[in-house]
């Protein structure tokens, strides 16, 4: 963990760095490539990048592209789920789910407010999510066919999502770090929730035990996909490792995703659609059959089966709620308004009595 | 607790009690039901949670409320609409965000007045009632802060709540229909809820309805188990899974 200490240390390196480049004396504007170094000391230190930082202009932009695209993943992962709201099975179902589905609304919150110290606010970035310059998770383009897909979107979604982002709690970005740590902990009782619905299905009814079955049959592959491609095909990885955002690369996440599920499954009474998964004592890892990357690259490019859906609910929830917030915005001018015109008038008054 | 020297009134106050909690507790599921249908489709992100949020406090009371009259779930799933005691004004459909906003002001201000005054009794439902008034209190808050918001903001917003408030106000009148087993000065509650009620509508530039707050079709109505087409559909999805498989446990 950084202290303020070494925090302090590492910053006073970066102002020596910086005059030693440019040649100019502490406190004289210096040039890029003694921030450069400030920046790059910083992050190898493991220090924290804080948003009043100076970072090069292609770390803040793959910040905002990953920040962003995360929080529009919770937005719309939302819909998945919230399918089942109105008809879960069970009050206390209803519960966790509804609790669940608002936690994903906070955790877009979060999110974008981080999006923002990068200088990107929350409007811009919903413009690019409507009109599909940034992207959301791909997973999201699944349909919730049964009650069971609740409890396979908690246990091996978000299973896979944690996996994925409990390394960016350590990520050199401190806004985006420190957001994950709360959301981390929450994904993990949405796991948990998961594992525990497809449990009671799976020691329930004949019926019960099909249906989760049947859930996890459709879920495994796609959630496998969620780690992104294979390494070698991976198109920011190797950057986004150099600094820090990223910790571990998408095939290693993906075998660690695989090596904790396959015990779990076997707990669950639920069999791993995939007849190639073995452990393989030599590796210390399970193996597993080779991924349909046709059908990743095709979800990805529009052509999954609630692509359209998923994008056109939320547009119209946005182009619906338009005149809400249209609202707000002109209630909240006019009360400062007449806040402002009431202090001039206190202020005007004081001075005629004084 | 002491035993009862006459056993058959201790059970006629059971039952009276269990008739109360029936009512109250159907109010706040069906009303939890309508806000739970507004995830993923609200206005503005903030909306999601606090929507959420009231949804999940109203969930939380009629799980309290059903269980002290028997088992959540059978009441909840197994119920035919004609046995349903909740008040009309709950389910009706949520219509856009200034009439969810409308059914959130009369109801919230309703529930307020009525577990707080609950609270002050000595009956079997003043400790849930004490609870339950503080979670109501930010739910009212957030139905006035958006009434006035959307009533004077822009001219749309204020076509709109107006039209709101205007199209549930012939519910409103049932809800003071006096409860058997809620021993409160329901007059008075009536008198308050318009007075509050009122008061926030003209901050908000809003003209307080005209026309009856009660039909002969909604006067308690609800309360009797008579409801509207909406609410048959409503329990249709709420209800089928839960019933498609006899005895399964979730």
């Amino acid at each position: 963990m950084a202290t303020a200490a070494a925090h302090q240390a590492a910053r006073t390196q970066a102002a020596h760095a910086t005059s030693d480049a440019t040649g100019t004396a502490p406190g004289q504007a210096p040039g890029t490539a003694a921030y450069q170094t400030a920046f790059d000391t910083a992050v190898a230190a493991e220090e924290r990048i804080e948003p009043r930082d100076w970072m090069p202009d292609a770390y803040r932009a793959t910040l905002v592209r990953q920040i962003a695209q995360h929080a529009h993943s919770e937005i719309i992962g939302m819909q998945p789920e919230a399918n089942w709201i109105t008809r879960a099975p069970s009050l206390r179902r209803k519960a966790i789910l509804m609790a669940k589905v608002q936690d994903e609304a906070g955790h877009g919150l979060y999110l974008y407010s981080a999006a923002e110290t990068l200088g990107t606010g929350r409007d811009e970035l919903l413009d690019k999510l409507h009109s599909g310059r940034q992207k959301y998770s791909s997973i999201f383009n699944y349909p919730t066919l049964t009650w069971a897909d609740v409890g396979a979107i908690g246990w091996l979604v978000d299973g896979a999502a944690i996996t994925n982002q409990v390394p960016l709690c350590r990520c050199s970005y401190g806004p985006y770090a420190r957001a994950m740590v709360r959301i981390c902990k929450e994904e993990s009782f949405h796991q948990r929730q998961g594992y525990e619905l497809l449990l009671a299905l799976s020691r329930g009814t004949e019926a019960q035990h099909a249906m989760a079955q049947d859930a996890v049959d459709r879920w495994w592959w796609p959630s496998l996909m969620m780690f992104g491609p294979p390494d070698d095909e991976s198109s920011h990885s190797a950057q986004s490792m150099e600094w820090k955002i990223k910790r571990h690369s998408n095939d290693e996440l993906r075998q660690r995703f695989v090596d904790i599920c396959v015990p779990q499954a076997e707990s669950l009474g639920l069999t791993l659609p995939d007849p190639d998964l073995v452990w393989n004592e030599e590796r210390g890892h399970h193996d597993f059959g080779a991924i349909d990357w046709t059908e990743f690259w095709e979800v990805l490019k529009g052509n999954g089966p609630c692509n359209e859906q998923r994008i056109t609910q939320r547009r119209q929830a946005h182009d619906e709620g338009a005149w809400v917030r249209e609202a707000a915005a002109t209630h909240a001018a006019k009360h400062s308004e007449a806040k402002h015109a009431e202090a001039q008038d206190s202020g005007a008054n004081g001075k005629a009595t004084a | 607790m002491t035993t009862s020297l006459n056993p058959a009134s201790s059970a006629d106050a059971d039952a009276v009690t269990a008739a109360a909690a029936l009512a109250l507790g159907d109010d706040a599921l069906v009303l939890s039901h309508r806000l739970g249908e507004w995830a993923g489709h609200a206005p503005v992100l903030e909306e999601e949670v606090a929507l959420a949020n009231i949804a999940l406090d109203l969930l939380g009371q009629a799980r309290v409320l059903l269980s002290l009259v028997g088992d959540e779930d059978e009441l909840a799933y197994l119920r035919e609409e004609r046995a349903f005691r909740n008040v009309q004004l709950v389910e009706q459909p949520n219509g856009d965000f200034a009439h969810t906003i409308a059914r959130q002001l009369y109801f919230s201000t309703y529930q307020r007045l009525l577990y707080g005054r609950l609270a002050e009794t000595d009956g079997p439902l003043a400790g849930l009632a004490a609870k339950a008034v503080k979670e109501v209190a930010y739910h009212q808050d957030h139905a006035e802060q958006w009434t006035v918001r959307l009533g004077d903001g822009t001219a749309e917003s204020h076509d709109r709540m107006q039209q709101g408030c205007d199209a549930l106000w012939r519910h409103t009148g049932e809800m003071f229909q006096p409860v058997d087993g809620i021993d409160i000065d329901w007059p008075e509650i009536e008198a308050s809820w318009t007075a509050s009620v009122t008061a926030v509508l003209e901050r908000a530039t809003l003209a307080v309805p005209e026309g009856p707050r009660t039909g002969a079709w909604s006067a308690g109505a609800g309360r009797q188990g008579l409801h509207t087409e909406p609410f048959g559909r409503m329990l249709a999805e709420m209800q089928h899974l839960h019933r498609s498989h006899p005895g399964a446990s979730w």
